[in-house]
């Protein structure tokens, strides 16, 4: 081969065109330099940031994504409103659903004095890490997808609100929907866990207080195998129904161990293990199993035809998710705040804390003493042909295909 | 309680105490010939389960019928483990032979997690549980409380006699007497002509075929399996091994079923719930270390494995 010389070098580099040589360019120079003018001109408004923060990032990244898109809609649909006092600006911050990260991130948001309030969180345990960082700064927050009830219930800061629903809420219409398909004996797994405890804790109290009776309670980690002893009792105990308080991979495995050692009862979860991973894992297995959520498909939400409209018409290339709707919400809400009183953290906050029956696309949204909405929504499911459907729409609910008795 | 329910909890206990058992087996023969700990043997059973897996999806594919395709994964998952602790016995565990033996149980322990993330990332949604296919007959045989299922006796059959087939193994023949010679002094043994690398590979085949059975024996009774499955088992598996004594190959056995009987009691038996279960059992097993060492059947120098 021959070796590169000074003489192959190309006598002259390509450069970037000249604007004086090309007048389309000067042209469009000019063009932009109006364009400005009039944006300025246009933007006379004020712009108030607001940070969103979730996971963008890692496993469970395709909610975070959905809740930025939902909440960067928000801010694009209100941006063109012209009866908006301030243009809104939304930083997106990546929480990773760790909570060291997410304390990171709620810390640069919080200490960003132009940021007036967050939309903030899918996962619960960042949450749990960030909320004292929102409070020592001031920051007014809305919860927009975490769960666990002492986000907004083990603490009295005035400025973390939450749209969407705890699994209080969940286990609550669980148990009354449970007890209206007229079952009456419950025996309970539960991963050992802090989420597969609160299920147990909360399901337990809203079964009895509704007439249920739970025959046994078994705790189990959340990595073991064989649940022969465990199902052999349980058989024992002739249960109408098995409440399964975890998620998925654990789930799976009860749920086909209860076939290999003959229980036959209902396998009721929560929303843990409401994932197309647990309908593959059992097969012809999983028909029947029932299982609750927060929030509810955006088709069966109030506004949920607007939002997907817009949604679709805003062309994200992530679907917005379960929580999405929420995520939109949050931001109308925290920018109707804003619009109310003025770019100041604390009268956003006083503003949030006293939302009363609020319209959104999820729903009428109310806080109580604790900022927490009173009004959740809690969506039923089914696994249905090996599908998870909503139970208003299967054939269970039609009468079409009996439950396990 | 009920005689019935008692059968069954017992039934219950004993298919536990056989997958057990074959994988403390593993462990137990790994000591014995090179007083190595290798700790990537859990996720060998798991790799041995997946390796069936798909050898039944492409089995069934092909229009197999169950019988033959159940022998199919079998010797797939068998020979693939046998080859996988050939290799791992030839470049991880042999050249470090002089090294510390706390190089090794690190070198095997990073070569579990590379097998189970492996999995994990390269088998199609490698993260979530799989269904193993139910190709054992389904029906059982009802007495009241007490349910005998066909697969149950089946895979009871298998693990019972894969155990057997290795006593047999190291008692009756020339390679057993080769394993026993070279558990005992590896030195005086290659001096008498017996091929001292040629044994620890065919040993560590042999560990590795059964951790392969086990995985497809757990596959077969739990209609599931999952990329973490072995992290579990290798450390039940270990622990029956050391409450046996470690090198005794009836030791293993041994602690197997006694690792089994403790979980099933502590989740019947005791008052509180059942979430302490292997609290209980690997309480119970630091109290046997304590009582006894070198284990229930400690291995007597003059005899090994």
């Amino acid at each position: 081969m021959r070796g590169l010389t000074p003489l192959d070098v190309p006598p002259t580099l390509p450069t970037v065109p000249d604007p004086e040589k090309n007048p389309m360019s000067s042209i469009a120079r000019a063009l932009l330099v109006v364009l400005l003018a009039t944006a300025s001109v246009a933007s006379a408004k004020d712009t108030v940031r607001i940070a969103f923060i979730g996971p963008l990032t890692g496993g469970v990244s395709a909610n975070g994504l959905g809740g930025r898109n939902s909440a960067q809609l928000a801010v694009k649909l209100r941006n063109a409103d012209p009866k908006a006092k301030y243009s809104y600006e939304l930083m997106a911050l990546d929480d990773e659903c760790k909570p060291n990260v997410g304390v990171q991130v709620a810390t640069k948001a919080a200490a960003d004095k132009n940021v007036i309030a967050a939309v903030a969180h899918y996962c619960s345990t960042v949450a749990m890490g960030t909320v004292d960082v929102y409070h020592r700064f001031g920051l007014p927050v809305v919860i927009w997808g975490a769960v666990l009830p002492d986000i907004t219930y083990a603490n009295d800061f005035k400025e973390i609100h939450r749209v969407n629903g705890t699994m209080i809420n969940q286990n609550e219409t669980a148990a009354k929907f449970m007890v209206a398909q007229k079952y009456k004996r419950w025996a309970i797994i539960h991963d050992t866990t802090d989420y597969g405890k609160g299920h147990n804790r909360y399901f337990a109290e809203y079964l009895q207080k509704n007439g249920g009776q739970i025959l046994g309670t078994f705790g189990v980690t959340a990595d073991q195998q064989d649940f022969s002893a465990e199902l052999t009792r349980i058989k024992e105990l002739k249960p109408e129904v098995i409440y399964f308080g975890g998620i998925t991979p654990l789930g799976v495995r009860i749920r086909s161990q209860m076939d290999k050692f003959g229980v036959k009862a209902v396998f009721q979860g929560t929303s843990g293990i409401i994932s197309d991973a647990f309908v593959e894992g059992l097969g012809p297995l999983a028909e029947g199993v029932v299982a609750f959520r927060e929030g509810a498909p955006a088709e069966k939400l109030p506004g949920g035809k607007y939002f997907n409209e817009q949604y679709a018409k805003a062309a994200y290339s992530d679907p917005p998710e379960a929580y999405g709707p929420f995520a939109f919400a949050a931001a109308n809400l925290v920018m109707d705040a804003v619009e109310k009183v003025g770019p100041d953290r604390k009268k956003v906050r006083n503003e949030l804390n006293r939302t009363h029956d609020y319209d959104s696309v999820v729903g009428k949204i109310s806080f109580d003493d604790h900022r927490q909405n009173a009004v959740p929504l809690i969506t039923k499911f089914v696994v249905q042909g090996g599908k998870w459907l909503v139970w208003e729409d299967s054939e269970y609910a039609a009468g079409k295909r009996p439950l396990v008795r | 309680m009920d005689p019935a329910l008692f059968a069954q909890h017992l039934l219950n206990g004993v298919m536990l105490g056989v997958i057990y058992a074959l994988v403390a087996v593993g462990f137990t023969l790994f000591f014995g010939v090179l007083d190595v700990i290798k700790f990537s043997h859990g996720d060998v059973v798991m790799l041995g389960a997946f390796t069936a897996l798909a050898t039944s999806i492409a089995a069934s594919a092909a229009g197999l019928s169950s019988p033959v395709i159940l022998a199919a994964m079998l010797l797939a998952a068998i020979v693939g483990m046998a080859l996988v602790g050939m290799l791992m016995a030839r470049y991880l565990v042999l050249p470090l032979r002089n090294a510390p033996t706390l190089n090794v149980l690190l070198v095997t322990l990073m070569a579990g997690t590379v097998i189970r993330e492996g999995v994990r990332l390269f088998y199609p949604q490698g993260s979530n549980p799989k269904p193993f296919p139910r190709l054992l007959p389904t029906g059982a045989f009802e007495f009241g409380a007490f349910t005998l299922r066909h697969d149950s006796i089946v895979l009871l059959v298998l693990g019972v006699g894969a155990i057997v087939f290795v006593h047999l193994l190291i008692v009756r023949t020339r390679l057993g007497l080769a394993i026993r010679a070279v558990a005992q002094d590896p030195e005086t043994a290659s001096a008498m002509g017996i091929p001292f690398r040629g044994t620890v590979l065919a040993t560590f085949a042999i560990g590795s075929a059964l951790a392969a059975l086990a995985g497809v024996v757990n596959g077969l009774y739990y209609s599931e399996v999952s990329f973490n499955m072995g992290l579990l088992l290798g450390a039940i598996g270990f622990s029956a091994a050391v409450i046996g004594g470690l090198g005794n190959v009836y030791g293993a056995i041994l602690g197997g079923f006694v690792f089994a009987a403790l979980q099933t009691i502590g989740a019947v038996a005791l008052p509180f719930a059942s979430a302490y279960k292997d609290v209980f059992a690997f309480g119970v097993v630091i109290l046997l270390m304590a009582w006894k060492p070198g284990g229930l059947l400690a291995e007597r120098s003059a005899e090994r494995v």
